[in-house]
């Protein structure tokens, strides 16, 4: 159970660090200063989340690790992200929209959360919470203006969409770490949120004028540490200081 | 999206229940409800805030710099109109 809880631990945080890494690309590239820094706003939310939950994932290691370590210093295979967040970012579309898909799902699960037996994954999602549901709101409202905007936007958004729903299965599916957790009321069953994110996924699409894609074929294996081929590449970017200085500090 | 074609918005930030909003600064925006949510990413990322006011800058008129000699200096010399002329009692606080 314990190794369970760990495993889990580590997904989400895994999951909020790769995807504020992705974020973190945009900065200083985004199309208007604004958007720049309501990107990096929401790049330093994720940090600050996986802060929480790998300081939490270190306690219950016990080997004397620290958040560093479990951030910088784990190969690819050991990662537990979701598939979605490790994918491209695109054009400004296609990052907004892979943004979207995840801030839906997210706020799902950390109001789920919120009733976690787990009383360190209750505090975390309870600081967590109202970040997440700006990040929905900023997300939402963006595509909304962007499907709903010109022929260029909304064929870029319709794109992004199409390409990126391959990644969405998996969110709503359950890791065999996470098993035993929803049984002791620690962990969501994430196969309870499809219905709800589907709904939430067409209501905005609706007002975008967006066609949710329709295809089952999806892909997973990011919560049990398989991989596209993108995670290599940002683990490489993101580590490569601490591997090649180790211990390096402020 | 062109930067150049969105309208400049003024922001005006309450730093706290009771106190006045105070101009902070400028943003780009499209409508309204950007300008607000641009307000709280760039304005009050660092607590600045409980309340944002946003309006467009081609709402805003103000006065003419040429102009400010006819419209402020003749106030300089009557001190009549501040209220200094009487005594305040002693238990009147807060004046």
């Amino acid at each position: 159970m314990k190794t369970d809880l760990l495993n889990f631990t580590l997904h989400l945080a895994d999951t909020h660090l790769i995807l504020g890494q992705r974020l973190g690309e945009w900065c200083g590239h985004n199309f208007v200063l604004e958007q720049d820094i309501a990107m990096s706003n929401i790049a330093l939310d994720l940090f600050g989340q996986s802060r929480s939950l790998y300081q939490y994932a270190a306690e219950l290691q016990g080997e004397g690790k620290t958040e560093d370590d479990l951030a910088f210093l784990r190969g690819e295979r050991q990662y537990k992200n979701l598939l979605l967040v490790e994918q491209k970012n695109g054009d400004f579309a296609h990052t907004l929209t892979r943004q979207f898909f995840y801030d839906v799902f997210h706020l799902l699960q950390c109001e789920e959360l919120l009733k976690s037996s787990d009383e360190r994954l209750r505090a975390i999602a309870e600081k967590s919470v109202k970040e997440v549901r700006y990040h929905l709101t900023w997300s939402s409202e963006w595509v909304i203006r962007l499907g709903d905007g010109t022929s260029e936007s909304h064929a870029r958004m319709q794109k992004a969409a199409d390409s990126l729903w391959m990644w969405t299965g998996e969110m709503c599916t359950n890791a065999p770490y996470e098993e035993a957790l929803i049984k002791a009321s620690i962990a969501p069953d994430n196969t309870k949120f499809k219905a709800q994110w589907t709904a939430k996924v067409q209501e905005i699409f609706n007002e975008a004028t967006l066609k949710v894609p329709m295809t089952d074929n999806q892909q997973s294996g990011g919560k049990s540490g398989v991989h596209s081929e993108n995670l290599g590449f940002i683990l490489a970017e993101m580590q490569i200081l601490q591997r090649t200085y180790p211990g390096l500090s402020w | 999206m062109d930067n150049k074609n969105w309208p400049l918005w003024e922001v005006f930030i309450r730093s706290r229940q009771g106190l006045d909003h105070k101009h902070v600064g400028s943003l780009h925006a499209t409508d309204a409800r950007m300008a607000m949510e641009n307000a709280r990413d760039v304005y009050t990322r660092r607590q600045e805030g409980v309340s944002i006011w946003v309006v467009e800058s081609k709402n805003i008129h103000a006065s003419n710099p040429d102009e400010a000699a006819q419209f402020f200096d003749p106030a300089e010399d009557k001190v009549y109109r501040h209220p200094t002329f009487y005594d305040v009692p002693d238990d009147i606080e807060h004046m």
